[in-house]
């Protein structure tokens, strides 16, 4: 169990202020070594009281934390500190030391040798892409970019193995943001820390998190993954938070085919004649029929052009029959999906499932119907067996998808 | 003498009695010195105990306020009367004039440094005392010296009339002067000098706070 400890733990964590202000109430949190965890909330919801407690900067005034199993409150809270990354908004470099001595601060308050902190300085800022000779300057001499790198790497300098961050990119042009957002992510990969961001910013936050802490009025409503967050909101609040446009977005990003596809597509055995394949053409009124066997297993398909030509010669549906055909897995991606038909100018995709079974078709019709929800916000009613014309075309062509 | 214009007249006692001057400007600039290094003494770390105990501040400036208040002159005559008169009490009177600016300066400076720094600096694990010599004090070094200069030059001037209880110093010069008939020479021997003192300390100081500045963009 030693080394499943997880970093940080909130056992029933209150915080209330001087005056009765109740900032975070009942705080049960549990980090895993490694993850990215992003609170989110509006302000005044208590998501930079939650991480503030870790690192001591706020007392809490109920609960316990504990930090790799031991608990905070009877640690020395500079030692403490010394262990964990700290960056905040306003960056906070000390304004009259060179970079290299704000990287090197932590390290040289842990007494390192000085051989061993120039390596490291340099090893930091090579990984943020600014020269080394950078280190002999000022931070007044860099952007705000620029600085906060540096208030990043300066959070690395001594080996933490958790980083808090207290909206670090939040005074910086979406640009710089997104890079730095990037080279954040990136870095907690590759050196495998934990960190606990604060943030408003919900693109932010899908973008960086493995795991969403979503707080409002002092209480934490879902701690989830991006995914799961999209998929299933615990409620109004997080919705409004996510905002209804991602949401929506969103359903193409976690919508499976499976999920929009007609389940019962026109389908005919290979053994059948001719004339019933076109009785049942006619009968669904449509111009292709899939070919399955007699397990289901999806084989190829006939339409109405190779039929008329090859009438009078053929008498099998297996004889006309077509293999070549593209077919997507149930469980694939709409978004992927949608991408393909539209660029290969198909009129319709089968699906099926691992086993190669038939157990549906999207069709362009189908598609009119997920834009038409995505614009005017109907019920997600895809499924249901109202339409019997898997591969209709007027709807299709009608429906202004082409190109 | 009397055929000499004031500036010739000047001139004539300069090279008289130059060692004299000197010495009174040195007497002058020594007690104006101890008094002004005193107030820093007690001064900057009184600044820097109210800077972290915020609430002790406005009672603190408002005393060191009303002592500013006070006339010099009353001032010397009210110090004269405990300590008698000579030097002591001239020094005693520019400790309590530079006791002002030099409080009130460091907690100043104090103030204005950036909090999100201070934050910083306690988040990184940096010790109440570390924060203290490692960032507050540098980042506010140069306004602190803003504040000695300030009351250096303004101990200056408390020194010339310091004379008045026998403390000597270029004050002596000027007083000896209005005692003489037609002692304008004799006077502008002693108040050339004392404002010349003056511009340099204020020059030199200010260079030194310059330097004292947190570094700031080269391009």
């Amino acid at each position: 169990m030693a080394t499943a400890q997880p970093i940080v733990q909130y056992l029933d964590v209150n915080k209330v202020y001087r005056g009765g202000n109740v900032a975070v109430e009942h705080i049960n949190l549990t980090i895993e070594r490694g993850d990215f965890v992003c609170l989110i909330g509006t302000s005044g919801s208590g998501k930079t009281t939650t991480m503030r407690m870790i690192n001591r900067m706020l007392e809490p005034t109920g609960g316990q934390i504990l930090f790799n199993g031991e608990d905070i409150h009877k640690k020395d809270p500079v030692k403490l500190r010394r262990q964990i990354g700290y960056v905040i908004q306003n960056i906070g470099l000390m304004p009259h030391m060179t970079l290299y001595e704000n990287i090197t601060l932590v390290p040289k308050l842990l007494k390192w040798p000085e051989a061993k902190r120039r390596a490291k300085a340099e090893s930091l800022i090579k990984m943020v892409e600014l020269p080394v000779d950078y280190l002999d300057r000022y931070p007044a001499e860099l952007s705000g970019g620029q600085q906060q790198r540096i208030g990043v790497i300066r959070a690395l300098a001594a080996d933490q193995d958790l980083i808090l961050m207290d909206e670090p990119f939040g005074a910086l042009d979406p640009i710089t943001r997104e890079s730095l957002q990037e080279l954040v992510k990136s870095l907690q990969e590759k050196l495998g820390k934990t960190v606990v961001f604060v943030t408003h910013d919900m693109d932010e936050a899908l973008k960086l998190a493995t795991k969403i802490v979503v707080m409002d009025g002092g209480h934490i409503i879902q701690n989830a993954t991006p995914a799961e967050l999209l998929q299933h909101p615990a409620n109004q609040f997080v919705r409004d938070l996510i905002g209804e446009e991602r949401l929506i977005q969103a359903r193409a990003d976690v919508t499976t085919v499976g999920a929009i596809m007609l389940k019962n597509p026109a389908v005919i055995t290979p053994g059948k004649s001719l004339p019933e394949a076109i009785a049942l053409m006619r009968k669904r009124r449509v111009d292709t029929l899939l070919v399955v066997d007699d397990n289901g297993y999806l084989k190829g398909f006939i339409d109405v052009e190779s039929l008329t030509h090859q009438y009078q010669k053929s008498t099998a549906v297996a004889d006309i029959m077509q293999t070549k055909l593209f077919y997507v897995q149930e469980t694939a991606l709409l978004r992927d999906s949608v991408d393909r038909i539209l660029k290969r100018g198909l009129k319709y995709v089968p699906v099926v499932d691992a086993d190669n079974k038939l157990r549906g078709i999207v069709t362009r019709a189908s598609l009119v119907d997920m834009v038409y929800d995505t614009i005017w916000g109907g019920d997600n009613d895809n499924g249901e067996s109202g339409n019997p014309a898997p591969v209709d075309q007027e709807p299709a062509e009608g429906g202004g998808v082409n190109e | 003498m009397a055929d000499m214009n004031t500036w010739q007249q000047f001139w004539y006692y300069m090279s008289e009695n130059g060692a004299y001057v000197l010495s009174q400007f040195t007497r002058h600039f020594l007690i104006s010195i101890y008094g002004v290094l005193i107030a820093a003494v007690v001064g900057i770390p009184i600044g820097l105990f109210i800077a972290r105990n915020r609430k002790l501040s406005s009672t603190i400036i408002g005393i060191a306020n009303v002592i500013q208040t006070i006339p010099s002159l009353a001032m010397l005559s009210i110090i004269m009367l405990g300590l008698g008169l000579g030097v002591n009490t001239v020094i005693v009177t520019v400790f309590l004039y530079s006791l002002l600016p030099i409080i009130k300066n460091t907690y100043t400076g104090m103030a204005s440094v950036d909090p999100n720094v201070i934050d910083s600096a306690k988040g990184m694990g940096m010790t109440s005392f570390q924060r203290l010599y490692m960032v507050e004090i540098p980042l506010s070094l140069s306004v602190i010296m803003a504040g000695i200069r300030n009351a250096l030059v303004v101990a200056i001037g408390i020194t010339a009339i310091g004379a008045f209880v026998g403390a000597g110093g270029l004050g002596d010069i000027i007083v000896r002067g209005t005692n003489a008939t037609n002692g304008g020479a004799i006077i502008l021997a002693g108040a050339l000098p004392t404002a010349l003192m003056a511009i340099i300390a204020d020059l030199v100081l200010g260079a030194v706070q310059r330097r004292l500045e947190p570094k700031k963009a080269r391009s």
